[in-house]
């Protein structure tokens, strides 16, 4: 990454556009606090808003970050007893059932779909009630019911006072949500807008 | 202080999902006793040449049955960037060692306390009263073993050439372990039986240096 400087205010869904290889995944990644930038400061000024938070983003990436051999049930519990979240299961069964995966909770992830998967995955990155969300191309292999579901899924966390950021290929339901866009170029930021016309041009320009 | 929680909680992880799949356990298992059984036809049981050589076969089948271990230790954890969410749930990455180690030296000892009575009978040799001090040496050797193996594993996972790279590294890594290992159970298993306690302190010493330094350095192991 090169020339990256951005703020970002509190309750913004802000999408990351660009061609592959522009950089998005790895500064999404350098936001996750998964990769340490060789140089530079991220900040999170005000992202704790609870004490029993830890602070840290909540990460979607391109795999589910779940484990395969444990059901739905024991990954959210998991990852919540990791995370100091209080009542770890009552908060998995409230995302569970948040995101329509309770009726198959004791199914081990490894005969969940596509979409399933996909589910479980926000469910993990949202059970410590992150302050900051961060998703790496959420649309990837759903169908067109899956996205519609993930677009209303966005929107009440967003409403919720969430930080969105998340890299898209192009326009859909998804990108509607937006209300900033970024478009980055080999590592820097070239464009960065908030009004409806400017941030269509950068999404449809932005695809691969 | 969230280092001993976190670690019980993956610790149950890892043993939640071995002993639903049984991977780990059934290769190690069936690995050293394929070692012992063949050993046992090249050598003829009860003779002195069997007693001396039992103890290397016995550590060299364990090594190797470990190396088999390590290689999927966080290999396992890539598949869905498992590593990526444990880093971002634990506080102090220590955890992720921890379990990992800790998981790795019980499924050790149980598969080499299966195997004991296998040992017994095919070197025709009388475990009896020396079992208590032999469980000891197996538990501070093992313990090495598996904090060198677990390091080295974390290294290698995320290397190219990883399946070459774990055994380069942990090979040369490991000799005083094995050699120190090898001459305590030669001697305790000997018809004098002598327990070598120097070599145990000296097993405990290089298991007490070896976590401190995985303690001190092991973050940077995990990083990207």
């Amino acid at each position: 990454m090169r020339k990256v400087s951005f703020e970002i205010a509190p309750g913004e869904c802000v999408v990351l556009a660009g061609r592959n290889g522009s950089g998005k995944t790895t500064l999404l990644r350098i936001a996750a606090q998964i990769v340490k930038p060789t140089a530079g400061k991220l900040s999170f000024p005000g992202a704790v808003a609870q004490p029993s938070e830890n602070g840290r983003p909540g990460y979607v990436a391109h795999t589910t970050m779940v484990y395969d051999e444990l059901t739905a049930e024991e990954n959210l519990v998991l990852f919540g007893k990791l995370q100091n979240v209080e009542q770890p299961a009552k908060r998995a069964e409230e995302l569970l059932r948040e995101v329509g995966l309770y009726e198959r909770r004791d199914s081990l992830v490894r005969t969940f779909s596509r979409g399933m998967r996909q589910r479980i995955a926000i469910a993990r990155a949202l059970i410590h009630r992150p302050s900051v969300l961060l998703f790496d191309e959420p649309a990837t292999g759903l169908d067109p019911l899956g996205i519609s579901w993930l677009a209303n899924s966005l929107r009440e966390v967003n409403r919720s006072g969430c930080t969105v950021v998340m890299s898209l290929h192009g326009e859909s339901e998804i990108s509607a949500l937006a209300t900033r866009a970024l478009r980055l170029d080999a590592g820097a930021v070239v464009a960065d807008t908030k009004t409806g016309a400017s941030l269509r041009a950068i999404l449809t320009f932005g695809g691969a | 202080m969230s280092l001993l929680p976190n670690t019980a909680t993956l610790l149950g992880k890892e043993l939640r999902t071995e002993f639903r799949s049984r991977e780990l356990l059934t290769t190690t298992g069936v690995f050293i006793l394929i070692v012992l059984v063949l050993f046992s036809f090249a050598i003829n049981p009860g003779t002195e040449e069997a007693r001396q050589f039992a103890p290397g076969l016995l550590w060299l089948a364990i090594l190797f049955a470990a190396s088999l271990m390590f290689q999927s230790c966080f290999l396992r954890e890539q598949a869905n960037d498992t590593l990526s969410s444990l880093r971002l749930a634990v506080s102090d990455p220590f955890a992720i060692f921890l379990a990992k180690l800790g998981a790795n030296t019980l499924f050790l000892l149980l598969t080499e306390l299966l195997m004991l009575p296998f040992f017994a009978i095919f070197y025709n040799i009388s475990l009896g009263a020396k079992l208590p001090v032999l469980v000891l040496v197996l538990f501070t050797g093992s313990l090495g073993i598996a904090i060198a193996g677990t390091a080295i594993s974390a290294i290698s996972a995320q290397a190219r050439m990883r399946e070459l790279l774990l055994p380069l590294l942990l090979l040369p890594l490991l000799t005083p372990v094995l050699v120190v290992s090898s001459l305590v159970t030669a001697s305790l298993l000997d018809r004098d039986s002598i327990v070598l306690w120097k070599g145990i302190g000296f097993l405990a010493v290089f298991d007490l240096i070896f976590l401190t330094a995985l303690w001190l350095f092991g973050e940077y192991l995990l990083e990207e």
